[in-house]
């Protein structure tokens, strides 16, 4: 008999996410992982600015707010703080990752940042209301973009995996997505091996989620997750675009 | 040895073994001799890929409860400013150097004083202060580093050596036999639950204004009895002075001559040297203001330490400005012409 339990990792704050979100599936994932790995005693998480921005209040282990964008550079600190003895990760969102601190990102990648990065990439900053994000698909209508993202005057989506991949610095890169079961298992791997990578002192690993925001992209949370198959992933494939310690070494990606 | 090195042996000294900071002119001794002697003594430097990242770096090792630092310059601190409000806001310790240079914008590279009110009023956004030190010589660089470490462990507060491009490169012998407070214990550092405690957070984040109004109100308090205990200033010859010189750091050395030449010339002049910038030395101020005529503010700014002045002695007796800016120092020639003109005005 499977019993449903709660993670270990998780407080028993309600999340305030809203219906649909894909947020309550990715922190049980990244409790789970913790639990399963045992090292919720060690573990520091760090909060973006975001959606996310209280995650604090959801994960048992010690948790730092840090500004906007600037959670990889906090987490250097934290790690560096105690190398040896500490677990960091760092749980952020595309306006926060990709945007105002895409030089945090970039270069705790390039110095190979013994930390675990958890990417939520929706496409849409959805604290503030549904404006543009970096990752904001092409003709993507938002609050910002009210005439569908013009890449003229806009640019273009920032691929975070595929860029970071050109790097020599980091050890582990996917994309993954949780509108699925089957993809939430395999999400479910990614992070774990994200974590076990820092225990494994083996450096940077990040997992990019693509995640879903029924209320900002104005559907329900069942349309948002076809949306994630039918506009997402064909942006963002899916896979892993770089694995130092199975020989993929980054640069193309990989299924 | 240089200011700069000063202050960077003295942080090793009180226990720090974490520096994070980015290439500035006129500090860069500071992270040269900290990139020497870190990876020496197990510690950790790392030059950041810029002052925000630093700052945020110094964040994370001072939410472990690690003694940590950073320095820049002017247009730096500007950047690291963003920081110096998150380590206020979540009532953080650690030490901040601001070896100022002229401004505004990219300004200069020569020395500065003119970053007083962005240190003395906290520099990033929202209700906060740091406790600002103001070294005059090779020596105080060291001794108010350490002091720094130590008020910023015991107030859980940022500290500011508010120095300035000369004394960073002034060359004088130092002593670092400190008797040297160590860190006290943080048991609201996140080091990991162990699984043996409820989670610590370190946050500045408030969504309930009541929750918010009182974290600002208690953070006040703490200020007021700051403000109480810590304030500092040197007095020279000022006892039965008429014509009092309010001077700090590299203006202070140059304006204690001033003085000396004054004496020299029958002239009643003495010296306050405040120390801390914040909390300002104001009861010194106001006690002055009972017997002196006049009080002239030196500064390399355009007269910025002038109003807390004004402030702490209720505008009582005349206070007036002798100031050069853009990197250029008063003279001691200067100070003492602008003594003499109080003088012969008879503080009017």
């Amino acid at each position: 008999m499977i019993v449903f339990e709660k993670p270990k990792s998780l407080t028993d704050v309600p999340l305030h996410y809203c219906p649909g979100c894909t947020h309550g599936i990715v922190h049980r994932l990244v409790a789970e992982a913790i639990d399963e790995l045992g090292i919720e005693g060690k573990t520091v998480g760090i909060a973006p600015v975001g959606c996310s921005v209280m995650a604090y209040d959801y994960f048992s282990c010690d948790m730092i707010e840090a500004a906007h964008g600037r959670a990889p550079a906090v987490a250097t600190g934290v790690k560096r703080s105690d190398p040896d003895n500490l677990i960091v990760f760092t749980y952020q969102g595309d306006g926060d990752l990709a945007s105002i601190g895409t030089a945090e990102t970039v270069h705790a990648a390039a110095r190979n940042e013994n930390i675990t990065v958890i990417f939520i990439n929706n496409a849409i900053y959805g604290m503030t209301g549904g404006q543009m994000a970096p990752t904001s698909l092409p003709g993507q209508v938002t609050q910002t973009s009210p005439y569908g993202r013009d890449v003229k005057a806009c640019g273009y989506p920032v691929k975070i995996c595929e860029m970071l991949s050109e790097l020599e610095g980091p050890e582990y890169l996917e994309r993954v997505t949780v509108n699925n079961v089957a993809n939430v298992r395999k999400a479910k791997k990614a992070i774990k091996k994200a974590f076990q990578n820092q225990i494994d002192g083996k450096g940077f690993s990040l997992v990019e989620v693509i995640s879903s925001c029924p209320t900002n992209w104005g559907m329900t949370p069942k349309e948002a997750l076809k949306w994630i198959d039918d506009n997402m992933i064909p942006y963002y494939p899916l896979g892993v675009y770089k694995d130092r310690s199975a020989g993929i070494l980054g640069g193309k990606k990989e299924d | 040895m240089k200011g700069n090195e000063a202050i960077a042996e003295a942080a090793i000294q009180a226990g720090c073994r974490h520096y994070f900071g980015y290439p500035i002119t006129p500090q860069t001794e500071i992270a040269a001799y900290m990139a020497k002697r870190m990876p020496k003594i197990g510690g950790t430097f790392l030059q950041a890929e810029s002052e925000i990242a630093a700052i945020n770096m110094v964040y994370g090792v001072a939410s472990a409860g690690k003694r940590v630092m950073t320095s820049s310059s002017s247009p730096g601190i500007s950047l690291k400013s963003e920081g110096l409000s998150y380590l206020a806001g979540a009532d953080l310790p650690a030490l901040v150097v601001n070896a100022q240079r002229g401004g505004p914008g990219l300004g200069g590279i020569q020395p500065s004083q003119s970053d007083y009110f962005q240190a003395t009023r906290g520099g990033g956004h929202g209700d906060y202060h740091m406790i600002v030190l103001a070294p005059s010589s090779v020596q105080e660089m060291a001794q108010l580093t350490i002091k720094g470490f130590e008020l910023a462990d015991e107030y859980r507060m940022t500290s500011m050596i508010l120095a300035d491009g000369t004394i960073g490169q002034m060359m004088e012998p130092v002593s670092f036999d400190f008797d040297i407070k160590e860190a006290p214990a943080k048991p609201w550092a996140t080091t990991g639950t162990k699984m043996a405690r409820e989670h610590n957070v370190i946050n500045s984040l408030y969504l309930n204004p009541e929750l918010l109004e009182k974290t600002n109100i208690e953070r006040y308090k703490k200020y007021e009895i700051i403000a109480e205990k810590e304030a500092l200033a040197e007095e020279y010859l000022t006892e039965d002075a008429d014509i009092i010189i309010a001077a700090f750091g590299i203006a202070a050395r140059v304006s204690r001559n001033a003085v000396n030449e004054a004496r020299a010339n029958g002239i009643k002049a003495g010296l306050i040297r405040p120390i801390t910038l914040w909390p300002f030395p104001e009861k010194v101020f106001a006690k002055a203001a009972e017997h002196a005529k006049q009080i002239i503010s030196v500064e390399l700014s355009m007269g910025q330490m002038i109003e807390d002045v004004r402030l702490a002695t209720q505008c009582r007796i005349p206070v007036s400005l002798c100031y050069r800016v853009g990197g250029m120092i008063p003279t001691p020639d200067q100070v003492y012409q602008a003594i003499v003109e109080a003088s012969e005005k008879g503080g009017k």
